[in-house]
């Protein structure tokens, strides 16, 4: 378990984190999800040791590790850009921390060996990081931060520097590795939807604070707040408030709660059939139905509808 | 022929040209110029016991002189790349300084520091320590003078790399020394290489600042490109070839030496 209280960090005149408390329960894959800037890097870094945090305390499995440096917190660390030691073989490299804690050649082999096999590189052992491909190199990299048996694992945009399919892979490849380890791990991204189907706690970090703390589903049908609601999914903005387009509604009479709107363009996407309305007030309104839906209402432009929403909402300041 | 051939041909014959004419003919010409008496005319005027000194001390003082800037060097990029302090700037232009100023210059104003008349010399010559007209004066002027090349050597190379990989290294269990050991330096060796071979090229070459310290006192004093300048104004010009011969010698020695510590598996 990690417990982090009250951290605060400023580089300069940046404050990238606010005060910022958090617990991340022992054998959970929390994601730290956010727009670049929000401080979710930095608080994965202060957790790691790499960043000094100006106040604030980070407690890891019970012991207090805010003073301590990041060789003795026992954790691994993986890096968006691989860090791989690039004058080292893959054997090497998965060696290293094993290495420097002067383990038995033996008992190195052989972890070494297990490792590589978990994570898909049985055959590259002599190969050197120039020879492997992006996503191999990431996969060595969590084979060299696991091999010292580290009680927490982070992540920093692992998967960041890789192309869309190979992210895709690994993605699902790392939620079944984590099945098997059971490490406590900490997954930092700016992508919600690696966050939905990697993480089973998310803390969403907007602008140096934790925004929502809680599962995929959790967080997507209960929004905290509009900025939670926004990152998360499509939003359009009904009246004082964030709805989903999913979430509305539109019907041909009158409704307890509805409004009246019309309808401006309806687009035809397969299954799937996107309307833009205009309300009474002037404001735009995106609507997202089934083709089913859209069939029986014969939406046509100019059609004056009532709309209303059926989902989770969060206010917006008008 | 094409046009673009044409074009290439004429750029390489210029690029030959030019460094035949700066470089080839005049080194070709001390080597041509050594031997145009013969093989023992060079070994007796290369066995005179002032020129034997003069190759001990000569590589004497580049052995104490090279180190010293290596180990600094490496130390100094290391707080300059890696470091946050105040001051940076300053280090940063105090380590240009010997590129900056005139070998002569250099010389002058460490007499004016450890002559007996300067404010640390007098202090030191009472004390029984000689400085200038002796062989410490010497190592000191060499230092000098060779002092920036390890460090702007090594200084781009370690920016390039960044402190990702140290930082892993560190996450991994390393403690500083190895993480310095078995990451920074492996990382940082060529630039470490071509800073010694520049340094050892300035240490074995320097005139001007040695020239002033040293005395010129023969059999003491007299460091190879002391020996070439005398022998030359005495009309000695074979004599002053065979030494230059040794100086080139001593240099490519020293490009050999390097490229032996050549990475075994180069991946980049």
């Amino acid at each position: 378990m990690i417990t982090v209280q009250d951290i605060s960090k400023r580089f300069g005149d940046f404050e990238a984190l606010h005060g910022v408390s958090l617990e991340i329960p022992s054998g959970s894959l929390t994601a730290l999800l956010g727009p670049s800037g929000s401080g979710k890097s930095t608080l994965l870094r202060v957790v790691a040791g790499l960043e000094a945090p100006d106040s604030g305390t980070v407690v890891i499995d019970g012991r207090d590790a805010t003073g301590l440096p990041p060789q003795k917190r026992g954790i691994g660390f993986v890096f968006q850009h691989y860090a791989a030691f690039k004058h080292m073989s893959v054997r090497e490299n998965v060696a290293f921390g094993l290495r420097v804690r002067k383990r038995p050649k033996t008992e190195v082999d052989a972890r070494v060996k297990e490792l590589l096999g978990i994570v898909g590189l049985g055959g590259y052992a002599d190969r050197y990081p120039s020879q492997l491909s992006g996503g191999q190199r990431q996969r060595m990299a969590l084979a060299r931060a696991l091999a010292v048996e580290p009680s927490v694992l982070l992540l920093d945009e692992p998967f960041g520097a890789l192309d869309a399919k190979v992210r895709a892979e690994l993605r699902a490849w790392l939620r079944r590795l984590h099945d098997e380890v059971h490490v406590t791990t900490v997954l930092v991204t700016h992508d919600q939807e690696e966050a939905m189907e990697v993480a089973d706690r998310i803390a969403v970090m907007n602008d140096g604070n934790i925004e929502q703390v809680g599962g995929p589903r959790e967080l997507y049908e209960h929004p905290a707040t509009p900025f939670v609601m926004s990152f998360l999914g499509p939003v359009t903005r009904l009246g004082s408030s964030l709805v989903r387009p999913h979430d509305i509604r539109i019907s041909l009479h009158e409704e307890a709660g509805s409004l009246q709107a019309q309808v401006d363009r309806v687009v035809h996407l397969g299954f799937e059939v996107r309307a833009e309305l205009t309300l009474g007030d002037g404001e735009g309104l995106s609507v997202q139905l089934t083709r089913g839906e859209a069939e029986e209402l014969e939406l046509a432009e100019g059609d004056i509808v009532h709309v209303r929403c059926v989902g989770p909402r969060t206010s917006v300041p008008v | 022929m094409t046009v673009e051939r044409r074009t290439r041909f004429g750029l390489r014959a210029v690029a030959l040209l030019y460094l035949g004419a700066l470089l080839a003919v005049p080194v070709g010409l001390v080597f041509y110029r050594t031997f145009e008496h013969g093989w023992g005319a060079f070994w007796d005027s290369i066995t005179t016991p002032a020129a034997i000194h003069a190759f001990q001390l000569t590589l004497e003082i580049a052995l104490i002189a090279v180190p010293l800037n290596t180990i600094f060097g490496v130390l100094a990029a290391l707080a300059l790349v890696r470091g946050r302090f105040r001051g940076k700037w300053l280090i940063e232009a105090l380590i240009d300084i010997p590129f900056a100023v005139s070998p002569i210059v250099i010389g002058l104003s460490l007499i004016l520091v450890y002559g007996s008349s300067g404010w640390l010399g007098s202090w030191l010559i009472s004390n029984g320590i000689q400085v200038i007209f002796a062989v410490p004066g010497m190592v000191l002027a060499t230092i000098f003078v060779s002092l920036p090349f390890v460090v702007r050597e090594v200084e781009p190379v370690l920016r390039e790399i960044g402190d990702e990989q140290e930082q892993a290294a560190a996450t991994l269990g390393a403690n500083a020394r190895q993480t310095f050991m078995r990451i920074t330096l492996p990382a940082i060796r060529w630039g470490i290489a071509y800073g010694v071979v520049l340094s050892m090229a300035r240490a074995i070459g320097e005139f001007g600042a040695v020239s002033v310290v040293s005395g010129k006192i023969s059999g003491q004093t007299e460091t190879l490109t002391l020996i070439v300048e005398k022998r030359f104004q005495n009309f000695d010009v074979a004599g002053a070839y065979a030494a230059s011969l040794l100086l080139v010698v001593i240099a490519l020695v020293t490009l050999f030496a390097m490229t032996l510590i050549k990475p075994r598996k180069e991946h980049t």
